[in-house]
């Protein structure tokens, strides 16, 4: 396990000195006086999770200026410019002002549950980067079910999102708590269920024998499960196309609508460090993580890039679509996403039994269901948004796109 | 249908994102202004003012200022008043252009500047004699007065416009000069094929 992860094996032999028969390390240099041999295992590890959470972290931070600045440059603004060079200071603004602001709660609030709940809705964000694969032997750690762990940990958001909106007391925080809940359960679903084709192909549920499963990237292999994957994770994003979670126009700003101060920082930091873990989600299952087209570029580099780039297409989408409806979400989820995740499911089955040989494929088999996947992706949406009637309004019978 | 008009909204956000932002930064960019913009900081020439106070006469709200004697010269026609103040308060001027367009002597303009915002109500009342004193703020804007864009002047260009080439030149003021009143005869002279100005 230890000889896997590059970044921990090269610390710690940096550091360990004596038996190497022990440690593993052929290559042991020994900065440590020999007494202080139990130290290099604490130090190597704490350097990765100091820095792996840190660097989301700080991202996440960077993520709102980038978010504000990109919105603006897509409805033809500037976006804040002001403070730094380029405006690049604007999350240190905003945290010195969060920061320093009166720590107020309401009377009606439930004291104990409503200050946990910011500190439990970035828990959750800060616990998957444990498992996700940053780079070609960095990560944390490679636990043999990481997809599962990163799906099961990202939900506890809902219940932080609920004892935010409960214990509130206020009548617009309780309504978005309702509609998040209704909201992340359902779109949780299919998002699961439109990873199990990926599950079947690598048939492991580790994450980094996922990226390494890719010789395809697959997006291309499963693009029915890529749309759906990115759908589901904007809408447990609470990310504006399925924002009526906090939407501004109807119930002020939803479960955080009492927040403020360090509380409403941590509550922003949680909800914009969780694009990036959603993004590096995405990135890793796939669009082949760290495996880059070029090899000369570092494998971390890799993943950022990709990492990134899904973070500007949620900006992207953000800045394009409109809000749902409640009752649309509901039914889009329940009606459309789930009967294609399962379609989904179906399909890439049928391929693993007729392709795979011991569960391996070749990139010529991939190729294949890619195409055959690429297939059904547009033959399942087509006859899908027939049957369920997505797009039409049952009430007036109008007619808008989806 | 079947989400092309997702794909289609998202490639019109995409030409949104490549093109230029049409915002400016303000304060250190600006905006083009027109030369005939009626700004808030009238011009006044003292040198050109004969202290009619028609201006004052023509102003629908009665913010301008004047207090005029008698001058020490003797001139019994063409001759002006000793002028003592001339106040314009721009609190409460609606810029219409009135006292502009009435001026018979080309001695006040519109200003083209607009950030004339102070923290008290009498700082907005422009004391013209003292500019004028100071020798600022001769900017004036081409606003109804066709002789500045025949001579090209532009307010924002940081050239200042003196009294003498400000006013209309087929017309010299001073007595003496005064053509004789044909006016069949100056109307054909002066504005025979000038419509377009």
């Amino acid at each position: 396990m230890l000889s896997d992860n590059l970044w921990f094996h090269n610390i710690y032999c940096f550091l360990y000195t004596g038996d190497t028969a022990i440690s593993g390390c052929s290559d042991a240099i020994g900065l440590l006086p020999e007494s202080a041999n139990w130290m290099p295992y604490y130090i190597a590890g704490f350097s990765m999770v100091l820095v792996l959470i840190n660097i989301f972290m700080i991202f996440g931070a960077l993520y709102t200026y980038a978010e504000r600045r990109l919105i603006g440059r897509f409805q033809s603004r500037l976006g804040p410019n002001r403070a730094g060079p380029f405006g690049i200071l604007q999350p240190v603004a905003d945290g010195i002002k969060l920061l320093t602001k009166e720590s107020m709660i309401p009377d009606t609030a439930d004291k104990p549950v409503y200050n946990l709940a910011p500190v439990i809705m970035l828990v959750p964000v800060i616990l998957v980067v444990a498992v996700l694969p940053v780079g070609e032997g960095t990560f944390m750690t490679d636990l043999n079910v990481s997809l599962l762990f990163a799906i099961s940990i990202t939900a506890l958001t809902t219940i932080a999102i609920f004892m935010a909106g409960f214990s509130t007391g206020n009548r617009f925080a309780m309504l978005g708590a309702m509609r998040a809940v209704a909201q992340l359960i359902s779109y949780e679903v299919p998002v699961v269920l439109s990873t199990v084709g990926i599950i079947l192909l690598t048939g492991s549920l580790s994450l980094v024998d996922m990226v390494e499963a890719q010789t395809v990237p697959f997006i291309l292999v499963q693009p029915l499960a890529f749309l759906i994957f990115i759908i589901g994770s904007s809408a447990e994003m609470n990310r504006t196309p399925f924002d009526v979670v906090e939407a501004e126009s109807e119930i002020i700003a939803g479960y955080h609508t009492e927040y403020g101060g360090m509380r409403f920082a941590m509550i922003q930091l949680a909800e914009y460090a969780s694009v990036l873990v959603n993004s590096a989600i995405i990135t890793t299952l796939f669009l082949s993580g760290w495996d880059g087209p070029v090899s000369f570029i570092p494998s971390p580099i890799w993943f950022l890039l990709k990492m990134f780039f899904m973070a500007f297409c949620f900006i992207w989408i953000r800045a394009t679509l409109p809000r749902l409806r409640m009752d649309q979400i509901m039914s889009f989820a329940w009606k459309f996403l789930l009967p294609l995740s399962l379609l989904n499911i179906f399909v890439t089955a049928s391929e693993v039994l007729y392709f795979g040989v011991n569960g391996l494929f070749t990139q010529n088999d991939l190729w294949i269901m890619s195409l055959i996947n690429f297939g059904v992706a547009i033959l399942g949406i087509v006859i899908f948004t027939k049957v369920m009637e997505i797009g039409t309004d049952s009430n007036n019978k109008y007619k808008y796109p989806v | 249908m079947y989400g092309l008009g997702i794909v289609k909204g998202l490639i019109v956000t995409l030409k949104n994102f490549v093109r230029k932002p049409s915002t400016i930064s303000y304060p250190e960019q600006r905006a083009p202004q027109h030369s005939r913009f009626r700004g808030e900081e009238f011009v006044w020439y003292e040198e050109r003012c004969t202290g009619c106070a028609s201006c004052a006469k023509f102003c629908p709200l009665g913010i301008i200022h004047i207090v005029t004697s008698p001058s020490d010269e003797n001139i019994p026609e063409g001759g002006s008043y000793k002028l003592e103040a001339f106040d314009i308060d721009i609190a409460r001027c609606m810029f219409c252009g009135f006292c502009v367009e009435v001026c018979p002597y080309d001695a006040l303009f519109m200003g083209s500047g607009f950030e004339q915002a102070q923290y008290s109500r009498q700082d907005l009342v422009l004391d013209k004699i003292k500019d004028q004193k100071e020798g600022k703020n001769k900017s004036p804007s081409t606003w109804f007065r066709p002789q500045l864009e025949n001579q090209k002047y532009i307010p924002h260009s940081g050239k200042e416009m003196e009294w003498d080439s400000a006013g209309r030149e087929e017309w010299d003021y001073h007595p003496t000069n005064r053509p004789k009143r044909n006016l069949l005869a100056w109307q054909n002279k002066n504005f025979k094929n000038k419509g377009k100005n």
